[in-house]
């Protein structure tokens, strides 16, 4: 009963987003025929179509709840539970397990995107009206499409005659607490973008392109993006623990995938604020909300549609490989042609100085744009060149080597930017304020040039640029009333500095991480980095659906105490896998990673060893952007609390 | 600036970074580009000689071999149609195993045979890398 209910919500909300697509349509032909969009016809059409949104929302999210319900009981009887569930997994794998496969993920996306639209019609007060309605309408015909997607090609709620006994069981890669956060977060941003995109299609068929609406998309932009930010920051470090590579970051096309959106995404921010407070950037930002969610859409096309082969791929199945590309197709296809038809009509905003706020913004945007272009060629071409049977692979040379340098000279004009004035600035006066970031990069350089000698160009500069970005970025704050100052400021100067943190980890882990790999003897000590490791042995151990092999290892720096480190060798049975799991001491200065190989036969062990100065700081900037990004919403949204204050006393 | 001029000055730089963009995407593109061979290519179309690429194929049956220093391996990759002795030193991956598809990433040596600095296994029962399955359906070896 409980996956027919579902598939009956399911099928409700796609007929309430029809409704709400029908009323938007209709409405808002009405209300442009008249002379004032916040005319009582505007309201009465919003009165209707606020309630269809949010009933939508309701719907998707109990079809969500339905499935996970069906697969905490583990209810053999639906297809998709079967292929991907067991009864003995944990509880936590059973109930995040939902959305660790291709239907239940796509069925999460469309609820965050049902619960996106209801968001919108609940939250969303400063949007003129009709352009609101706008904007129901083209989150109605986003969700349409998903809706579909699921029904005719990606039912999650198949029954399965007979049930079987037990299930096949969850790929243990994904077993992990990262499958309960890392997807509902990213989905979160890509969805989140969608709305951005709504907005922008919303303005387009209004008219209403300029700082009002800017104001309005901001935080929906903002919020979007914070999630963005978790979602691969999160999901960065689950690679980097559960892989047990050692590494971050591979260029993998899913990672890419997430990257490109948070790319746009970040320049959208950018260039939805010189709107909002400039009045400057009109067609610009239109287009970028819809660059953003074409990026979102190809994420999601790459990653869902089994073209690439990776963990992220549930289901090699060409028709909803081109399902997701005919919707890509025509909302891409559709919004730049309502761009094209209207961009005309979008008045040319405010201009500036090419020495100026505004300028560098431009330029952060530019810049961003030709990263995003690298990451797309590089993820996109190997795809193309298959379907002319050239089969080749894009790795983190080309993406090192070509994105590398962009992102560089991209720190340097950030640095720049929030030290110039709006509208006009003299390139002198930003010298003598650039001063000690200027001289703070200097010395860095210098510095690790000296003691640190044969460092690769690349680390270094981003090493001493990190260093110029983190005094750069509190500079906004110099001379100033730190009590008096906008908690949006403080956003800003942390999202800065966030990425100055990070890049410092990043180059850190480049320049200096030591590794070895070595075949060890119980009770032969090791050298990595300061610390000389010690197997003491190996013991099996038995976990709730695995067993394993966990070496005992302790770690000593100098005379200090032992660290204790249990890295395993994991067998599981539902499905036949085995996994290995890292260990990681996690220091002031850096992490110890230890991975345990095979047994050779005579007694010794392969032990894969890094030593990684200060790569926590990699997760620990992501950290700081997004709260960031975090402080700033609350500052824009307590400044507008306060400001419709002061209307209504007036 | 009038805002015409503006617009068009920023369309034009819009442009030119694009077209940064591209040389620079497609510059890097052509040295780093790593391609797929099987050995099956390798004899047909010759060493690729000082580039990294991909060796993708079947792990040959009893070819596995441990080198003294317990953290080299030695074995053959196959596609039926030839075979490439390979060297690997580091952790295998977990599902590396003889009669079972793998990629190599790595350089082709000049006497012919293939040194991985890294080599992907399927992540799964179930999976195998479309690359080799291409190439298997290619050479009609896969008996499945």
């Amino acid at each position: 009963m409980i996956a027919e209910a579902g598939l009956a919500a399911l099928w409700l909300a796609a007929a309430l987003a029809l409704m709400q697509l029908a009323i938007a349509a209709i409405g808002v032909r009405r209300v442009m025929a008249e002379p004032d969009f916040q005319t009582e016809l505007s309201g009465h059409l919003l009165a209707a179509v606020r309630p269809v949104a949010i009933v939508q929302g309701v719907l998707a999210l109990l079809a969500m709840v339905l499935l996970i319900t069906v697969f905490v009981r583990t209810d053999m009887s639906v297809l998709l539970v079967a292929e991907n569930s067991h009864s003995e997994k944990p509880l936590l794998y059973k109930f995040a397990g939902a959305w660790g496969n291709h239907e239940g993920s796509m069925l999460l996306w469309v609820t965050i995107l049902g619960v996106a639209g209801a968001a919108v019609a609940i939250f969303e007060r400063s949007l003129a009206r009709a352009t609101l309605i706008a904007t129901l309408g083209a989150q109605a015909m986003i969700a349409l499409g998903f809706y579909a997607f699921l029904l005719f090609s990606s039912n999650p709620f198949t029954r399965l005659d007979p049930a079987p006994v037990d299930g096949q069981g969850l790929n243990p890669l994904l077993q992990d607490p990262g499958l309960a956060f890392h997807p509902p977060t990213l989905y979160i941003g890509y969805v989140g973008i969608s709305v951005a995109f709504s907005f922008a299609v919303g303005a387009l068929v209004t008219r209403d392109v300029g700082p009002a609406f800017a104001r309005a998309m901001r935080p929906w932009v903002l919020g979007a993006w914070i999630f963005l930010t978790l979602g691969i920051t999160a999901g960065s470090y689950w690679a980097y623990y559960e892989l047990g590579w050692g590494g971050w970051w591979f260029w993998d096309p899913v990672e890419n995938a997430s990257l490109m959106p948070w790319l746009a995404a970040t320049a959208l921010l950018h260039s939805v604020t010189v709107l909002a407070t400039r009045d400057g950037l009109r067609a610009w930002t239109i287009m970028l909300a819809v660059v953003a969610f074409s990026m979102s859409m190809i994420g999601t096309f790459l990653v869902r549609s089994g073209i690439l082969t990776s963990v992220h791929a549930f289901a090699v199945d060409p028709e909803r490989g081109s399902f997701i590309l005919a919707l890509l197709a025509i909302y891409i296809g559709g919004a730049l042609l309502l761009f094209a038809a209207r961009v005309g009509t979008v008045r040319a905003g405010n201009t500036f100085d090419l020495v100026s706020r505004e300028g560098a913004l431009v330029a952060n945007n530019l810049l961003l744009s030709v990263i995003l272009g690298i990451v797309l060629i590089g993820t996109l071409y190997p795809i193309i060149a298959a379907g002319f049977g050239t089969q080749l692979s894009v790795g983190p040379p080309f993406f090192n080597k070509a994105a590398g340098p962009v992102a560089l000279l991209l720190v340097a004009i950030m640095a720049a930017g929030p030290l110039l004035r709006w509208r006009r600035d003299e390139a002198k006066a930003l010298v003598a304020r650039m001063a000690i970031p200027i001289a703070a990069t200097v010395v860095a350089l210098a510095g690790f040039l000296i003691f640190a000698p044969g460092i690769d160009l690349l680390p270094l500069l981003g090493l001493a640029l990190a260093a110029g970005l983190a005094a750069a970025s509190v500079a906004p704050l110099w001379g100033r009333n730190l009590r008096r100052t906008p908690l949006f400021t403080y956003g800003m100067v942390i999202s800065h500095l966030g990425i100055a943190v990070s890049l410092a980890g990043m180059a850190s882990d480049s320049a200096f991480t030591q590794a070895t790999l070595v075949a060890a003897r119980v009770g032969e000590p090791q050298r990595v980095g300061p610390y000389s490791v010690t197997l003491d042995g190996i013991a099996p151990v038995i976990g709730p659906n695995w067993s394993a092999l966990e070496a005992h290892l302790s770690a000593r720096r100098g005379s200090g105490a032992a660290i204790q480190l249990r890295p395993q060798a994991r067998f599981f049975s539902n499905p036949v896998t085995s996994t290995s799991e890292s260990a990681i001491a996690t220091m002031l200065d850096g992490q110890l990673y230890t991975v345990i190989g095979q047994p050779d036969g005579a007694g010794r062990w392969q032990l894969r060893l890094w030593w990684k100065p200060f790569v926590t700081l990699i997760w620990a900037g992501g950290a700081l952007i997004a709260l960031g990004g975090v402080l700033s919403l609350l500052g824009r949204w307590l400044r507008e609390r306060r400001a419709r204050g002061r209307e209504a006393e007036a | 600036m009038k805002a015409k001029h503006q617009r068009l000055t920023l369309a034009l730089l819009g442009v030119a970074a694009v077209i940064a963009a591209g040389v620079l995407a497609l510059s890097a593109l052509k040295d780093q580009a790593s391609f797929f061979y099987a050995p099956g290519d390798v004899k047909k179309d010759g060493l690729p000689l000082g580039r990294f690429v991909r060796l993708g194929g079947m792990v040959a049956d009893k070819s596995i071999v441990k080198l003294p220093d317990g953290v080299s391996i030695r074995f053959v990759v196959t596609d039926g149609v030839a075979t490439v002795p390979v060297l690997f030193k580091g952790i295998a991956p977990d599902l590396f195993r003889e009669k079972s598809g793998v990629v190599a990433e790595g350089e082709f040596q000049r006497d012919g045979s293939f040194t991985a600095s890294n080599l992907l296994a399927k992540h799964d029962e179930k999976y195998m890398p479309p690359e080799i399955a291409g190439k298997m359906h290619e050479t009609k070896t896969l008996k499945e």
